[in-house]
């Protein structure tokens, strides 16, 4: 366990594991606060907030008109001067308004500035399809962030995980981007009370195996796990790292891993051609473990297209169990 | 500066009788309250194929704004064009689509007019130049601009219109649009339909002026606000709004005040707004028993006729999801269709 003071657990859900996390920290600290589109008395899109502005008042859970370059700006304004706001996309999707004071401010306060500054903002963002939301309220566009320095992109794949990272990253000096995946809003797991961080920027082997690195993202990680129980009943032992930051990445796990088993499958949901798997794949041919490969690396990832409505459609767009069982398999037995 | 609320003319005044009278043929308004019903229908069939598992997905319901489409639309020509809304089957009814073809699209069908890609948030038919609603909310406004940029250019004479809802006024899009619109004397006719919320935030906690065209001042147009379930006016407002547009004179923002009765999209539990001020709202506001009941007044139709309507309404309702029902489904090989032009 990874994490630093741990107590009791009890199975919560990811969004209350979320809640959870933005309760503690505004016990703890004053200066933290959130904002965001609907999360008051309508309890945010997903019921993130839920009932928080019951117990913290209005002023500490303030719904922001619909403006979302300006809200989240507001946001690295306040963070600058000594404030610790969480910022909620409605949808991910939604940031794509607000890139100018993401990618052009608060990545970069601090740097233009000399080191000056910091700034302490959390941004959370509902992402993901398999909701039937269309084209527009369904993508996976974490590696656009993932290529700003000076932010952070994390994409927790747990209750337990979310919660101790977003704790870690209301503590951050630096703007921290959450990506939630929204299927996983609704997950259960083992959640400890209390206070605990779980740090950002190191990945978590979930399963260990001697045939195959899976490296997969969010709600991936949970497929990809679905697939490797399929494939050990088969005699395919895979490993399944939960990458669970994007940026800064482990990119050590991996490299050992992939040493061990001599192939390596990078699973996520964004489209495949400049994702996450590009950066993994690109990351171990520099690396030592380039020389261990025994295959060419595979990578799983979203079609080259926006999100259809139709279900059918939608799900053939990002990967899903079978797929990755059978890329798994045909890698493992020299079949591609 | 925003003028006031129009008031319909007395009823009893045949010479001074609302715009609508004075515009259109009988036929015409008769149209008008079967489009209106047209909607209403629609969205119940909708809302109940929801329900029933048939449509999947999320969407959000105009009933109650029926007034503030149809009357924005009565005077248009295919040609003439508008942006929509995520709320925004109202709009494409209004505009001329066919409900079969709509409800093949909530289905997920190839019929569908987006064939199964879009859904309920990105209907649209071009055909009846509806440029298709948006999940973006203001998403829209500029490219309406655009679009009346197009017509101005090429001289085309006609005019576009943007349907927006109240949260919309508070996006950058919607002032950088605006302000273009004015500089340029594009024309597009800008039309808020303030409903009292954008999702669960109202207009009094969400924008700092009492009215969205109040807005328009600081855009050197004219705001106008009109009663946006009374049909008459919002067509009257409308047509100043087109003359203006078509005269080069530029744009023109209109207000219609509304409601919607439903919850903002499925997931509402309604805890931002009174059962009083829905109920208020749907017994003494209503936009279709308002119309029907002055269409009865000024003879423009009986009982016998209403009840004919609203019979061949259902009927349309129930060949369209029955049409959806048994439309294809899109095939998977196809997945990456119209994410580019095809080129021979
Ligand atoms: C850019 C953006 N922000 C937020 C949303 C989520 N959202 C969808 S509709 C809506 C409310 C819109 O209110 P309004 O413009 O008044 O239209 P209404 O729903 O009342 O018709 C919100 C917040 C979105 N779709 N797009
Ligand atoms: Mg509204």
């Amino acid at each position: 366990m990874d994490a630093q003071v741990e107590t009791a657990t009890r199975e919560l859900s990811y969004a209350q594991a979320i809640q959870e996390a933005m309760a503690i920290a505004m016990e703890r600290d004053e200066r933290v606060f959130l904002m965001g589109e609907d999360i008051g008395v309508y309890g945010g899109a997903f019921q993130v907030t839920g009932d928080l502005v019951e117990r913290f008042g209005p002023e500490r859970v303030m719904d922001t008109p619909i403006s979302e370059l300006g809200g989240a700006g507001v946001a690295v304004g306040a963070a600058v001067t000594g404030m610790r706001p969480i910022f909620e996309f409605q949808f991910s999707d939604f940031a794509t308004l607000a890139m100018e004071q993401i990618v052009n401010q608060a990545a970069k306060m601090r740097y233009m500035l000399g080191g000056a500054v910091s700034v302490p903002v959390v941004m959370r963002f509902p992402a993901g399809s398999g909701t039937g939301a269309a084209a527009q309220h369904s993508q996976s566009l974490e590696a656009w962030l993932g290529h700003v320095p000076g932010l952070k992109v994390i994409q927790p794949s747990t209750p337990h995980d979310v919660k101790g990272m977003l704790l870690a990253a209301i503590e951050d000096p630096d703007p921290v981007m959450i990506y939630e995946h929204k299927l996983l809003y609704k997950m259960k797991g083992e959640v400890p009370e209390g206070y605990y961080t779980v740090p950002i920027g190191k990945a978590a082997v979930r399963r260990e195996g001697a045939d195959l690195t899976i490296v997969a993202t969010s709600i991936m990680v949970h497929k990809s796990l679905d697939a490797a129980k399929q494939l050990a009943e088969e005699g395919i032992d895979v490993e399944v790292i939960d990458l669970r930051s994007i940026r800064p990445m482990d990119r050590q796990t991996i490299i050992d891993s992939v040493c061990k088993t001599s192939r390596l499958m990078c699973v996520y949901e964004g489209v495949k051609t400049l994702g996450v798997g590009a950066e993994i794949s690109a990351m171990i041919a520099e690396s030592e473990a380039f020389d261990y490969l025994d295959a060419p690396v595979v990578r799983l990832g979203g079609a080259e297209t926006p999100i259809p409505y139709n279900p059918e459609l939608e799900k053939a767009t990002v990967p899903q169990v079978d797929g990755i069982v059978k890329a798994a398999r045909d890698l493992v037995t020299g079949a591609r | 500066m925003s003028a006031t609320a129009k008031k319909s003319a007395s009823k009893t005044d045949g010479a001074n009788q609302p715009f609508i009278y004075r515009q259109f043929d009988q036929e015409k308004l008769r149209d008008a309250l079967r489009k209106m019903y047209l909607i209403r229908q629609f969205e119940e069939g909708a809302e109940e194929s929801y329900m029933r598992g048939l449509i999947h997905g999320t969407m959000h319901l105009s009933i109650g704004q029926e007034a503030s489409a149809v009357g924005i639309c009565l005077g248009l020509s295919d040609e003439d064009q508008i942006t929509s809304t995520h709320r925004g089957h109202g709009h494409c009814i209004a505009k001329g689509a066919d409900v079969s073809r709509m409800f093949a699209e909530f289905f997920g069908k190839t019929t569908g007019y987006c064939r199964g890609r879009g859904g309920s948030m990105h209907i649209a038919d071009v055909s009846t130049g509806n440029l298709g609603a948006n999940g973006i909310v203001g998403g829209g406004l500029p490219i309406a601009v655009g679009a009346a940029l197009t017509a101005k250019k090429m001289k085309t004479g006609n005019v576009v219109v943007c349907f927006f809802g109240d949260g919309a006024n508070n996006e950058g899009a919607f002032h950088e649009a605006l302000n273009m619109a004015a500089i340029w004397k594009l024309p597009v006719v800008f039309v808020c339909e303030n409903n009292g919320y954008g999702m669960s935030t109202s207009v009094a906690r969400a924008t700092a002026v009492p009215n969205i065209a109040d807005r328009a001042a600081a855009y050197a147009m004219p705001g106008v606000i009109v009663n946006g379930n009374v049909v008459s006016d919002v067509a009257e407002a409308m047509h100043e709004a087109t003359e203006r547009a078509r005269n080069g004179e530029g744009p023109t923002l209109i207000e219609c005040k509304t409601y919607r009765y439903r919850g903002h999209s499925k997931s509402d539990r309604n805890r931002y707004r009174t059962k009083e001020e829905i109920e208020e709202w749907m017994t003494e506001r209503d936009p279709i028993e308002a119309f029907e009941a002055e269409l009865v007044e000024f003879g423009v139709i009986d009982a016998a006729g209403i009840e004919a309507i609203r019979e061949g309404v259902r009927k349309e309702i129930e060949a369209g999801i029955e049409f959806a029902k048994e439309s294809p489904m899109p095939e998977v090989a196809n997945l990456e269709k119209y994410v580019y032009t095809e080129q021979a």
